[in-house]
Formats: C-alpha cells, structure tokens, sequence
C-alpha cells in the first residue's frame, strides 16, 4: 500500500491555504499599500504595554492550568477504566456548545448583579467582609477586570491541559510503578522520580494549547473584560474588521506576537521533547 | 496504582462543577419566563416557541451545522488519504510535512483567521483586475462579484480540520502490519478492494476518533469563521459575538440547550452500544475460556 500520490491534493492544499497566508502576513507586516517598509515595526514601541499584559495574562492563565489540570488528570488516571471514560467525555463535552456562549454564561455569573454576588448577598459575605475589613461594598466588583479574563481564559482552556497530561499519565506502564515500590519507592518518591518526568511530555503539549489561544484570545477580553481591556486579539481584530481598518500593521502585530510565541515555545521545548501526538486523545 | 481518597474525588467534583457551571446556567435561563439573564422569573417555555420563528438564529444554526459536517466530512476523507500518503513517504520529506500540517493546530486562531483572510482579499482583488482586463480587451462585460461568505468559511474549515484527522490517523496506520496488505494481494484481492476488506477496518477508529474531533473543533470554532464569512452569512457564534453587545436573546439560551441536550443524548447512546458490545465480548471470551 505504498502511495504517495494519495498525499498530492492535500500537500497543494496546504500550500494554497496554509503557507502562501503565512507569507502574506510577512510580506504585509513589511508593507504599507504603497511600499515595502518597515515602518509597521517602528510604532511597534506604542503597544508594548498590550504586548506585555496579553503575555503577562497568558502566562498567569497556563499556570493556573497546570496547577489544577495536573491534580485532575493525575487523579482521574487513578480512577477504574469505566470512570476514566465518562471523565475524558465529561472534559470535552463542553465544547459542543460554543465557547462563546459558555464566556457569555459567565457574564450572567460574575456581573455585579450577577448570580455570584446575589448568591454573597444572600449568604450575607458582603455584609461579612465589609463588617470586618471596614469597606462599603454593594457587590463585589469581578467583572470587567483582569481577573476575569484569566478566569475565562482557564476555564475555556483547562480541558486542553488535562487531556495531554491525562493521555501520557495513563500510557505509564503500572509495571513500572509496582517495580519502584517493590525496590522501596514510597508514593512520594515514585512520584516525584517517575510519574512525573515521564508527563513532562503532557504538560508540554498541554502549555502550548493554553498558552497560544490565550495570548491570542479577543472574545474572552471582549466579552469578560467589557472592552475595557484591550489584549492583542483586540488590537489585531480592529486592524482587519474594526474601525481602525489597516491589514499592514495588523500582520505586523500578527508577526511579532508568533515570532515571540515561536521564541517562548522553542526555549520551553528545550527543556523536554513536546510530542505533538500527545494531545491527541 | 492507589485509589482516590475522599479529598481527591471532591477535588475533581469540584473542577467538574466549575466546567459545567455556565453550561447549566445557560440552561436554567433557557426556561426563564422573562428576558433576564441573572434573576428568575418563573418557568416558561417561550424562548423555544419564539425560537423557531427566529429566521436568523435558524438560518445561523444551518450554517453552522453545514459547515461543520460538509467540512468534516472533507476533511475525513482528504486526511486519510493524505495520512496514506504521508505514511509511504521517506522519513524526511514526511517530517516536512507534517510540520506543516501542525501549523493550523499550533498557531493561534486568530493568525490562522487573519492570514486565510488576507488569501482571500488578494485572490478577489486579483480575479476582479483580471476580469475588468478580460471586459476591457474583448469588449465583454462580465460582472462576477466574489467575496467572502460560505465558500470561504468552508475553506477555512477544512484546512483546520484535515490536521486533526490525519493525526489521529497516523497512528493507526503505523500500528499497521505492511504485510497484511500484501498477503492479501497475493491471495488475490485487488488495490481498492484490499485496501477497502483489509487496511480500512484496521484505521476506522482513527479516523471516526479524527472525524469526531473535526466536527467539534468546527462547531466550537468562532475566530476563524469570524474572519473568513465575511458579514453575509454568520454562524451561531457570529450571531452570539454580533448580540452580545447589546442583550442577547434567551433564544440563543434555548437552541444551544437543544444542541447539547442532542449531543449528550448521542453520547449516551453511544457509550451504552459500546459498553454493552463490550462486556458481550467479555462474556463470549468467558465462556470460550476452558474452565479450570
């Protein structure tokens, strides 16, 4: 059954729509309409600051997704086979609805009026806390706020870092487990020597699936951070759709943010082997 | 391994409950009996009588379900056959383009979005230059107009879909046993009809677990159809993006309530077929097994 030529439609494919955009980007990042120019690149300087929160953002986010993803998928690997199932379909269900709609929900949950804070009412936590700390709130103010979007950022991304760690988690043979105890290993150790290096892979592939989206993202700030905190999803999304109609400095944002995203995930796979594979259930 | 403790389990509830919070939220206030989004008015069933004489959400959830399944279905067949190829090819040239493959899934949405978008942009700008050359030079008046709508979208979605499929694929067809195919050659059965009785049950649950994975990565996408449908046609998403500035209908509450009482309701079935197709292998295994 040896047939490249089956792979030919496909390799044109991606040619046409997977690397000719990609070198349209560049080529617009260095281009004003007019003329090749680098010009994008030199007010570059004036959206730092978005530059830096987004990463910034990100990088908050991914860790808080493998602070909780890793207990989950390391806990679930322990559960009976039947269990595991029902968890791995649990984790992804929510993505048939659209990722919107559940970032929307959370709008219902956090607004100042929202669920949350009628629930901390209710309970009497915002009389508590203003009794004790001597403060004046009417709600707690949790919507449009950074935080918010971090929240939204885990848990629209937090499936994509258990996944991986639970898929490598569970491929360790338990053989391999039962011989470092009969050698004397406590759990600690075989944690700490074994199960861990050898997730090390998982977290890797589950880091570049949080990380990238979130650095990316425009609908969660839109929708979290009501537009009050612009991200460079944001700033991309205005040069190509928005008011500030300008594709040459939209690519060169575009480019900047891969190259940095490239850089990050290239220092980050030194430290270990990403397979790509991995994430794949 | 050791089981779970007490804590352990409550941990995961816990995670599972802040997964399911907003989904079952959305839920509740599908049956609101006013328009509010955080206070309870009572039980009503209005947002679903309105909902099917909404023509827009109607005409959004078509879209979204056409485009999902056209493009899966696309990429189902162009990743396999691609996975095929890719299989047959030296190791270097199939490093190559595989890295290539990994670019939709690696880059981030909105880069993916952003530069199909460009392609696009050219590729009209560059087919109406040429048709107002061809009007000029034969005197003709061709009138074509191209621009972003459903083709596009559907473009777009195959290309992030066939990654998806071809990585799940390949496993599959490396686990493969090359000679199987061969010795059924030689027993006489031909290229298709081989490939179709002996290497294509072998890769079936790759691709239906490629195929499955496609299908919700294109229900749940909203970034790149946002750039590449341009503003006459709009998905779900779009539509939920577009209202969400203003108030968002609890319509929206209510089809996405159908949508994914469907989907659970299929995972079931599923799931039960598959568990009681299981323990009957498990029971025929039982009593094939000479009792001791």
């Amino acid at each position: 059954m040896k047939n490249k030529g089956l792979a030919v439609p496909y390799v044109i494919w991606m040619a046409i729509f997977v690397v000719v955009p990609l070198i349209l980007v560049v080529i617009y990042a260095f281009h004003d309409g007019t003329r090749f120019t680098p010009d994008n690149f030199r007010v570059m300087g004036t959206y730092a600051a978005v530059f830096g929160r987004s990463f910034l953002l990100a990088a908050i986010a991914t860790l808080i997704c493998i602070l909780v993803g890793y207990p989950v998928a390391w806990f679930l690997a322990r559960e009976g086979p039947g269990m595991r199932r029902i968890a791995t379909i649990l984790i992804m269900l929510p993505m048939w609805m659209n990722f919107l709609l559940r970032t929307y929900s959370w709008m219902s949950i956090l607004e100042n009026t929202g669920l949350l804070n009628t629930l901390f009412q209710k309970i009497g936590l915002i009389t508590l806390v203003n009794s004790i700390f001597g403060t004046n709130f009417t709600y707690f103010p949790m919507i449009n706020t950074q935080g918010a979007i971090v929240l939204g950022m885990v848990y629209n991304y937090l499936p994509f870092m258990i996944l991986p760690i639970f898929t490598v988690i569970e491929k360790i043979d338990p053989q391999l487990i039962e011989a470092a105890q009969d050698l004397g290993a406590n759990s600690a150790v075989v944690f700490h020597k074994l199960i861990f290096p050898l997730s090390v892979p998982g977290i890797l592939s589950g880091i570049t699936m949080v990380f990238v989206p979130s650095v990316a993202t425009f609908a969660i700030s839109r929708l979290l951070g009501g537009g009050m905190v612009t991200l460079l999803g944001d700033l991309i999304e205005t040069q190509f759709l928005g008011g500030a109609y300008n594709p040459y400095l939209g690519s060169a944002i575009s480019l900047v943010m891969m190259v940095i995203v490239l850089v990050c995930m290239a220092v980050m796979n030194r430290f270990g082997e990403g397979e790509e594979e991995a994430m794949l259930l | 391994m050791k089981k779970n403790h007490f804590g352990n389990r409550a941990f995961l509830a816990l995670i599972f409950l802040f997964l399911y919070a907003p989904i079952f939220v959305l839920i509740v206030f599908s049956f609101n009996a006013t328009k509010s989004r955080t206070v309870w008015g009572g039980f009503s069933l209005q947002w679903y009588g309105r909902l099917f004489q909404d023509s827009a959400i109607l005409s959004a959830l078509q879209t979204t379900l056409l485009v999902s399944v056209l493009a899966s279905l696309i990429a189902m067949l162009a990743g396999t056959a691609a996975a095929i190829g890719f299989a047959a090819m030296k190791r270097r040239s199939r490093h190559m383009l595989m890295s290539i493959n990994n670019i939709p899934l690696t880059n981030a949405d909105i880069v993916t979005g952003v530069s199909l978008s460009l392609l696009f942009m050219l590729a009209f700008a560059v087919f109406s230059t040429a048709q107002s050359w061809v009007n000029a030079t034969f005197g003709t008046s061709l009138s074509f107009h191209w621009d972003k709508g459903f083709g596009t979208m559907l473009i777009a979605h195959v290309t992030f879909d066939i990654p998806y499929v071809i990585l799940s694929v390949m496993p599959r067809l490396r686990q493969l046993d090359p000679h199987i195919y061969e010795a059924a050659q030689d027993l006489g059965a031909r290229g298709f009809y081989a490939f179709r009785k002996v290497i294509l049950p072998d890769l079936m649950p790759g691709i239906v677990n490629g195929v499955i994975i496609a299908f919700t990565m294109s229900v749940d996408d909203f970034v790149i159809s946002y750039f590449t449908a341009g503003n006459k046609v709009s998905t779900l998403a779009m539509e939920v993006y577009s209202m969400a500035r203003r108030r968002i209908s609890p319509e929206i509450n209510a089809i996405s309530t159908l949508l994914f009482v469907s989907v659970l309701a299929l995972l079931v079935i599923v799931n039960l077929r598959q568990a009681r197709q299981d323990s009957a292998a498990r029971h025929q295994k039982a009593t094939l097994t000479p009792k001791q």
